[in-house]
């Protein structure tokens, strides 16, 4: 966020404080060769996967050594290496795919399961209902994790969602739908871990809807005009009380574990941003006549279009 | 009774005579069997997938789909990122609009937006109705649009040799490929190689008449009124290049450029609507380019900017025919 502030990130910039550990309770039930597509809110799902920190922080700066070389950008942080096929910024584009991806290892028989992130948003997405019916016709290994976080910009679920129980809309779909708390990083990961059994037992999907809670503005920087659409009083009392950091730190000191470790390990994980953040810095700009670079696995002699002063073939 | 594998079974380096469609089913056949990754899927298609290619291949490579379209043209999307190489029949083309987030949004775009590291080798098929009472909702051409889209590839043959050596090329392809069939040439016979390694290269235009007085550029379904106008125009000495591009996206412009240079006369036809089709780009790359080899204005010949009618009566003069094309190559002469 110093770094956006600082202009060094251009574009938007969708945080996941406050949902970290929605996404990491999940991440943690799945092997490395598993798949994962996120959303636009993209920060949170590769550093989950275990994606390349330095290679993340550049691609946020539209750097030659962004993990996208400067094409994605913050709301498409995708790493295929550590099985991370796309991001979406469209709400619900990624949903078919993820589904896809699993319809892919059914065919193909491997035991490789696929991890689905979306928001409460794009539960009301054609793309959602129509993924679910097939993920549970085809009993596909899927598994579909609603990050819950109550609202869809300003539209809260309430406003939006005939049925505001989005777990209801699994049965619907011949698939088990479960709701964890999904503050609680061990919830979620024990939830994720039971549906990915599921899945590799060739049993189907699951649909997991982790309740969390977004402690910044849908976009940072985002003005919202008018009447606010959720309170200071309601967005303080989950920093104060739901922050999914501070809640597991409690449990892990309730489990014996000191506080000069845990220090320990928060002063790693700092150095390791920081780094990432030199390394971006550091990372030159991509030139500009590489822009034609990566359209196309097999490119075709005269495919781009005219640019003045260019031979067109 | 042979089934449609057996009947085209025969020795490389053999023609044999074929439907444009039947050639096309043969290339999903040679494709499905080279390579194990190669999956069919759509609507009805173990039914209408041509030669029940489920009896071949079995239900684990030809997938009868909900109607879904969106849904599944996305999951394909996402079996091609993680390792299959789908074929998805979206059947008529006017559906393909429910598709068109997918394809446009995650197909067209994902290989740029993650710097190389997402392939997506997949292609989309669908059919256009040029005639026959179909109505606007069954009968459009929507190409033209997907040219404005970047990371996409577009065939349109027209003949049963080009389906078949272009479907190949594009089911072999590393990106994604549109099919735009017209179902009007489907029952169009021709002589095809019957040799699985035969292929025709994406972006390579054919010249189908050599001719000196006008070059004319025939789109899809439009080849049949043109071949007809042709014909006609010859018995009166007039002298007509035709050129099918096949591909139309990358267009192959040396191809027209090598004809008009010997022409000097430039007409486009085809059945898409008048606004930014195909003429129209085809036409502003050449007065971009070769304006001065022009000894006429370029001249297009398109569907109006109306939507297909039902009646016989309002579409029988709808798309360009025989007499709109004899009577506008007269124009540039």
């Amino acid at each position: 966020m110093r770094q956006f502030k600082g202009d060094n990130i251009p574009g938007f910039f969708h945080s996941s404080v406050g949902q970290e550990a929605a996404i990491v309770g999940a991440c943690l039930a799945l092997r490395d060769d598993d798949a994962m597509t996120g959303t636009h809110r993209s920060h949170g799902h590769p550093i989950g996967k275990g994606a390349n920190l330095d290679a993340l922080m550049a691609e946020l700066m539209g750097k030659e050594g962004g993990i996208c070389k400067g094409r994605g950008g913050s709301m498409h942080l995708a790493d295929r290496s550590v099985g991370i096929i796309s991001e979406s910024a469209i709400v619900g584009g990624g949903i078919p795919l993820a589904t896809g991806c699993a319809f892919s290892s059914t065919v193909r028989g491997v035991d490789q399961v696929t991890l689905c992130f979306f928001g409460d948003g794009a539960v009301n997405q054609g793309t959602f209902h129509e993924s679910l019916n097939m993920a549970s016709l085809w009993k596909l290994p899927v598994i579909y994790l609603c990050e819950n976080n109550g609202y869809a910009i300003t539209t809260s679920v309430a406003q939006s969602h005939g049925q505001p129980d989005i777990a209801m809309r699994a049965p619907g779909y011949g698939m088990p739908g479960i709701t964890v708390d999904g503050q609680d990083v061990s919830a979620v990961y024990e939830a994720t871990a039971r549906a990915v059994t599921r899945a590799r037992a060739g049993e189907g999907p699951t649909l997991i809807v982790a309740d969390t809670y977004r402690f910044d503005e849908h976009n940072f920087g985002l003005v919202i005009p008018g009447e606010p659409y959720r309170s200071v009083e309601e967005v303080e009392a989950h920093k104060r009380d739901c922050d999914p950091i501070l809640l597991y730190r409690t449990v892990l000191i309730e489990e014996g574990i000191d506080e000069k470790s845990l220090r320990a390990i928060e002063d790693e994980v700092a150095e390791v941003v920081k780094q990432a953040v030199q390394f971006a810095l550091a990372s030159p700009m991509p030139r500009s006549e590489t822009l034609h670079d990566h359209m196309f696995n097999s490119p075709l002699a005269g495919h781009y279009s005219f640019v003045a002063g260019q031979k067109r073939n | 009774m042979q089934n449609t594998a057996q009947k085209f079974v025969a020795a490389p380096g053999t023609r044999i005579e074929m439907t444009y469609l039947e050639a096309l089913v043969q290339a999903q056949i040679e494709e499905m069997d080279r390579d194990e990754r190669v999956v069919l899927m759509g609507e009805d298609i173990s039914i209408y997938g041509g030669g029940k290619l489920i009896e071949r291949f079995g239900k684990n490579r030809v997938w009868n789909t909900p109607i879904s379209e969106g849904g599944f043209t996305g999951l394909a999307i996402g079996a091609a990122i993680n390792g299959l190489r789908p074929i998805v029949d979206l059947s008529v083309a006017s559906f393909v609009y429910l598709a068109s987030d997918q394809i446009i949004n995650q197909a067209s775009k994902l290989q740029y937006m993650t710097g190389g590291q997402i392939d997506i080798p997949i292609v989309f098929r669908c059919w256009m109705y040029s005639v026959g009472s179909k109505a606007a909702q069954h009968a459009d051409r929507p190409y033209p649009l997907f040219m404005n889209v970047p990371g996409l590839k577009i065939i349109c043959p027209t003949s049963p040799a080009d389906i078949k050596g272009l479907m190949k090329s594009a089911i072999r392809d590393g990106d994604p490929v549109l099919v735009f069939e017209d179902a009007c040439l489907w029952p169009v016979k021709g002589d095809v190689a019957t040799d699985p390694d035969y292929l025709i290269p994406i972006g390579k235009a054919d010249v189908k008449r050599r001719g000196k007085d006008v070059t004319l550029i025939a789109i899809a379904g439009a080849i049949r009124p043109t071949m007809e106008a042709v014909d006609a125009l010859a018995e009166e000495g007039i002298s007509v290049e035709v050129i099918d591009p096949r591909t139309l996206k990358p267009l192959d412009y040396e191809a027209i450029r090598i004809s008009v240079a010997k022409t000097g006369r430039l007409m486009i036809v085809e059945n898409g609507h008048s606004v930014c089709n195909v003429g129209s780009e085809i036409a502003a790359v050449m007065a971009e380019e070769i304006f001065d080899l022009l000894q006429r204005p370029i001249l297009r010949l398109s569907s109006p900017d109306i939507h297909v009618p039902f009646s016989p009566a309002l579409e029988k003069d709808f798309f360009p025919t025989k007499e709109h094309i004899t009577a506008a190559v007269r124009r540039l002469l």
